[in-house]
């Protein structure tokens, strides 16, 4: 966020009464509620949360070490805001959208020094404007007018600010032009540049919210051949730690076909957040084979940084992103963890020894995920593009029990839950993603893209799977107490198939060059495969050949290495045809 | 500087007392008690009127007439290259005798956080010697991977055996480049006992490895809330000897449990609303505030490694410190009772065991090309035979298949070939790999779906007799 001009009126500025931790308490400021204050001789970015009789609570984004009564606060009259405008794609932020590299080289050491203040876009960076309106055309809010490129990638669509009244077109140039500029004059007086700010917790508006019918394609088998997710839709991803959480987030924003990628780093590792600035602009694009970065956006606020900064990324990320879907774009937001801006949440309520609710977290937790999850969707915007957000929130639930208040409180707005598992973790079976008890609600509406894209029988073959995946645990229950060789021959051969299933197809390596990215033809025609293996092998076994004889056929275990063709095709053509040929041969 | 005999409160390790000018949060005081004894403390909130101080020494001795001074800073750590082969109390005060150190700059304990964008990613692998970790969940170099252990395990052993043989083999190669990073081990013990630091420090002694350590001993009896301080002691040595003397700083932390128990006993002081099980809501932030402090930094030669030990109340780790650190360190390494009680050396369980920064710091041209493989089959096979382990008592192994019961002598051989190899033996990743190669030549061929099928021709011994370290004939 940019250093707002601070009020004139000294009166408004106060004097701090007492300082623990990140939470600050002001005497006589006169500031509103969300007001953005700067704290102490430093001038330490805060945020007002409590207005009491003429005392007013703050919480402050940076280190509150050293920080003592009787030193001013100052309030600069603008909630929490983030600038918006070409710039925010290949840019790293911290939670109150402060570029982290700009910060590098002010601060000019590697730690993260306190009272320093950045824009969140290059204000003197000039841009190409090539505007879309002429004089005497009429816009309105939220219209269009003129397009930047950004990147390689993306076009970026400058847009008549929301809350502008918008009018009859006076001028407007081509040429180059730094945001801060007026590329487009109205009639009404109002002055259109690339730079617009919106704050933070508020959602822009639009049009109309519409039912999501196109998936949101990963090229992860399980999530697409499951459990897919629409674009605008929402996705829970709970799992203990070590069960791939963070893996799966990057996968989703490395492989996605989003047009745009907010990652938010809350919370975690700050070597995770350098792995993700370091891989992503060596990444190709799998839509383009442009750089990652050149779509990405990221917010890095790892789990040392201030705990306030922390409270508010996720509300600086789903702003831009929503930035983002008003030009008609399809962005994917990851929140990796919503359950540390929970935390966040809760701590900054217990410093201000509000009454907690459920496990000390505060009362209004479920409303803030549900109003965070709300964001998403997809939209008819006010310009009358179309464009959607979909979220993607992590979840760490202490010592991996899924009825802790965070979880269950996501459970009830989400409709993508991809469940990891510790155990499957811990047999190196990634992504671990529980198939008994994850869901995806809206399979039944994102049917017909993939039967239209794909393959017609789709929804048929996927429900095979399922069921032979139901089947197996079932019987693993019965194994469990027998051992396998007391079964009956076609429960043997069901646990077989259904070993290929696990094994093949929803296992799936993130560090291979090739499996790393599935589309859904490959998705479908490794289904396809299994299925085949399945049809034939219970053929062989009717016409009465042993089931050890079925399964120790030479062509089967060239299922496992489907994944990893890069000719899928003509190896799934092959194979089909072997398995066939050799079954046959049994009887 | 001001005096104020206005102490109005003393409850448990907390002081409050009356001022009237500003003092600064996390500002450090010094508290004189009528005998003349000298105590130390820290802000812990500041108002207008009243500030409440955390004593690091406990408040014994302390009354209302106690004089109470601040000294206008937060708490700094004097550092210098001369503390290496020092032992430190857990404030940083010398015990061991030496000469007065003579700090060549005061740094603030709390350390600001590395700015992520600043941060080199670590990708450089730290051979240990012990296979368990070098084979399956391999530690690079900034990486933080905490021992989950629990009490009565032999962790400090390990920890031990770490910091004896950690190496990087790019070092040896290079011998001669005297420009190279030395290596440095900073030890802080946080509530440990007397005895289980004299082993290590007779160890340390024993190995010579004295000479390049640092040591902050603040032990069973002394004060709880000064462990509050000593890591944050520990890690700001550690990046003024990694980020601007060029070392690679190995930092062991033992133990974080006692750590806790001390946050815990400040919050419960200060009546603060308790989290899980009365620990503090902000516990996560602030083992966060620890661990973050390992890594590396682009441009700077060295690097801070963190092996922070904690036992595990109950064996369990969805207790909430050893959950909040494994959401926290990249990794956990399990120390399992059941694998200790069976004898086994190091009785690490390398199942739950994990190594987050492991994918980027092996492979090609960083251990061996097969290495991914080799561990992803290890793990699968090694989970099929516990697996199978608890069906055999029920059925017995004559009911299993063929391949099962290889499956079970796999996982019997990887506990006793693989896993037990002695606290005092160093192996290098290539010995590590052949046992592992050895092992897995025991299931046939067609069950290494993970490894890709070049490794299989280069590696897999068709007879025992092309075992390369385990004897054929056993």
């Amino acid at each position: 966020m940019s250093k707002a001009d601070t009020t004139d009126a000294e009166t408004d500025n106060g004097v701090i009464q007492s300082v623990s931790g990140p939470v600050v308490t002001a005497r006589d400021l006169n500031a509103r509620m969300n007001d953005v204050v700067y704290v102490g001789d430093e001038g330490l970015m805060g945020e007002v949360i409590e207005i009491e009789g003429d005392l007013t609570t703050v919480q402050v984004y940076e280190e509150t070490s050293g920080v003592g009564p009787g030193e001013p606060v100052e309030n600069t009259g603008e909630p929490l805001s983030v600038d918006l405008g070409p710039g925010m794609l290949d840019a790293i932020y911290d939670g109150v959208q402060r570029p982290l590299d700009v910060l590098e080289g002010k601060m000019g050491s590697p730690y993260l020094d306190r009272g320093v203040d950045a824009p969140g876009i290059d204000l003197e960076e000039e841009w190409e404007f090539e505007p879309e309106v002429e004089a005497g055309d009429v816009v309105e809010p939220g219209d269009i007018v003129g397009v930047v490129e950004e990147t390689v990638t993306i076009d970026h669509k400058v847009m008549v600010p929301p809350d502008y009244e918008g009018g009859e077109v006076v001028a407007a140039e081509a040429g180059s032009f730094d945001v801060t500029e007026t590329v487009v004059e109205l009639d009404n007086g109002e002055e259109v540049s690339m730079h617009q700010e919106w704050p933070v917790r508020e959602a822009r508006p639009a049009n109309d919210k519409k039912t999501p019918r196109t998936p949101l394609v990963s090229g992860q088998r399980i999530l697409d051949g499951l459990f897919p997710i629409a674009k605008g839709g929402t996705a829970a991803i709970p799992g203990p730690f070590g069960s791939g959480k963070t893996v799966t987030q990057h996968q989703l924003a490395k492989y996605a076909d989003a047009d745009i990628i907010v990652y938010v780093g809350c919370g975690e590792r700050g070597n995770e957040m350098t792995e993700v600035i370091e891989d992503f602009p060596e990444l190709e694009d799998p839509a383009n084979g442009n750089p990652l970065m050149a779509r990405t956006s990221l917010i890095a606020n790892t789990s040392n940084m201030p705990v306030a900064a922390r409270e508010s990324c996720i509300y600086t990320g789903i702003t831009i992103a929503e930035y983002y879907r008003d030009m008609g774009y399809d962005v994917a937001l990851m929140a990796d963890s919503t359950s540390r801006w929970a935390e966040a949440m809760r701590e900054i309520s217990s410093r201000l020894e509000e009454m907690p609710g459920e496990e000390g977290y505060p009362a209004y937790l479920a409303a803030r995920l549900a109003q965070f999850y709300e964001r998403a969707g997809y939209f008819e915007n006010i310009n009358g593009t179309e464009g959607s957000v979909s979220a993607i929130g992590a979840v760490s639930p202490p010592g991996g029990d899924f009825s802790e208040p965070v979880t269950q409180n996501t459970l009830r707005i989400v409709k993508t839950f991809w469940a990891l598992d510790a155990d499957l973790a811990e047999r190196r079976h990634f992504p671990s993603i529980n198939w008994n008890e994850s869901y995806s609600l809206y399979k039944d509406q994102l049917d017909p893209w993939f039967e239209d894209e794909v393959a017609d029988d789709w929804a048929e073959r996927r429900q095979w799977a399922v069921d032979v995946l139901d089947e197996e645990t079932e019987l693993q229950e019965i194994v469990q107490l027998v051992g396998k060789d007391a079964l009956p021959d076609d429960q043997q051969l069901t646990l077989e198939v259904a070993r290929y299933l696990r094994e093949a197809y929803l296992q799936q390596n993130a560090f291979h060059p090739v499996d790393t990215f599935c589309p859904p033809e490959k998705t479908y025609l490794m289904l396809t495969t299994i299925q085949t293996f399945n049809d034939e092998a219970f053929d062989a076994l009717d016409a009465g050949v042993p089931v050890e004889e079925i399964i120790d056929i030479d062509s089967a275990p060239r299922i496992n290495r489907i994944g990893v063709q890069e000719d899928y095709e003509e190896y799934v053509e092959d194979l089909k045809a072997e398995i066939t040929e050799e079954l046959r041969n049994l009887y | 500087m001001k005096e104020y005999q206005t102490i109005t409160e003393i409850s448990g390790p907390l002081v409050y007392a009356e001022v009237d000018e500003a003092i600064g949060y996390d500002e450090i005081v010094e508290i004189e008690t009528a005998q003349g004894e000298t105590l130390r403390g820290q802000v812990l909130e500041s108002s207008e009127d009243v500030v409440a101080i955390q004593v690091f020494e406990g408040t014994s001795g302390i009354d209302r007439d106690a004089s109470v001074r601040f000294l206008g800073e937060t708490m700094k750590m004097p550092v210098t290259e001369d503390l290496l082969g020092r032992v430190l109390d857990g404030s940083g005060r010398p015990i061991d005798d030496g000469p007065e150190i003579v700090p060549e700059e005061r740094q603030d304990i709390v350390g600001a956080a590395i700015n992520p964008y600043s941060r080199e990613y670590p990708e450089e692998f730290i051979e240990t010697g012990v296979s368990a970790i070098d084979g399956m969940n391999t530690l690079v170099r900034g990486q933080k991977l905490p021992i989950f252990s629990s009490s009565g395990q032999p962790h400090s052993e390990l920890a031990m055996q770490i910091a004896r043989q950690a190496s990087v083999p790019e070092e040896e190669e290079g011998g001669d480049d005297e420009e190279g990073s030395e290596f440095a081990v900073i030890f802080g013990a946080m509530g440990i006992t007397q005895e289980e630091a004299n082993e290590f420090m007779e160890d340390f002694e024993r190995t010579g490895a004295l000479e390049r350590s640092v040591v902050f001993m603040n032990l069973a009896d002394d004060p709880a809330v000064e462990r509050t301080v000593t890591p944050r002691m520990v890690l700001t040595t550690a990046e003024y000897l990694a980020f601007e003397k060029d070392y690679h700083v190995l930092v062991i932390l033992t133990d974080m449990t006692n750590y806790c128990e001390a946050l815990r006993e400040i919050g419960a002081a200060r009546e603060e609303v308790p989290g899980r099980r009365g620990y503090p809501g902000y516990m996560y932030t602030d083992l966060a505030q620890l661990y973050e402090r390992a890594g590396r930094i682009k441009g700077r030669d060295g690097s801070v490694t963190q092996i922070p030990i904690l036992t595990m109340p109950g064996d369990d780790d969805t207790h909430p410190i050893p959950d909040l650190t494994g959401y926290i360190t990249e990794g956990q390494i399990y120390v399992d009772p059941d694998l200790n009680s069976q004898g086994l050396q190091p009785p690490i369980n390398v199942l739950p065991s994990l190594s987050r920064l492991m994918d980027d710091g092996i492979g090609e041209g960083l251990t061996r090309a097969d290495h991914a493989d080799v561990k992803d089959q290890m793990f699968a096979a090694y989970a099929e035979g516990e697996d199978l382990r608890d069906l055999v008592n029920i059925v017995g192994r004559e009911a299993l298949s063929e391949l099962d019961n290889k499956y079970l002598d796999f996982a019997d051989a990887f506990e006793s070939e693989f896993i037990d190899q002695g606290f005092e033996t160093n192996r290098d990743i290539d010995e590590t790999l052949s046992i592992g190669w050895d092992l897995l030549s025991m299931l046939p061929k067609d069950a290494l779906n993970r490894i890709d099928e070049e490794f299989i021709e280069e590696h897999y011994r068709e007879d025992e007799s092309e075992r390369e370290v385990l004897e054929a004939a056993d």
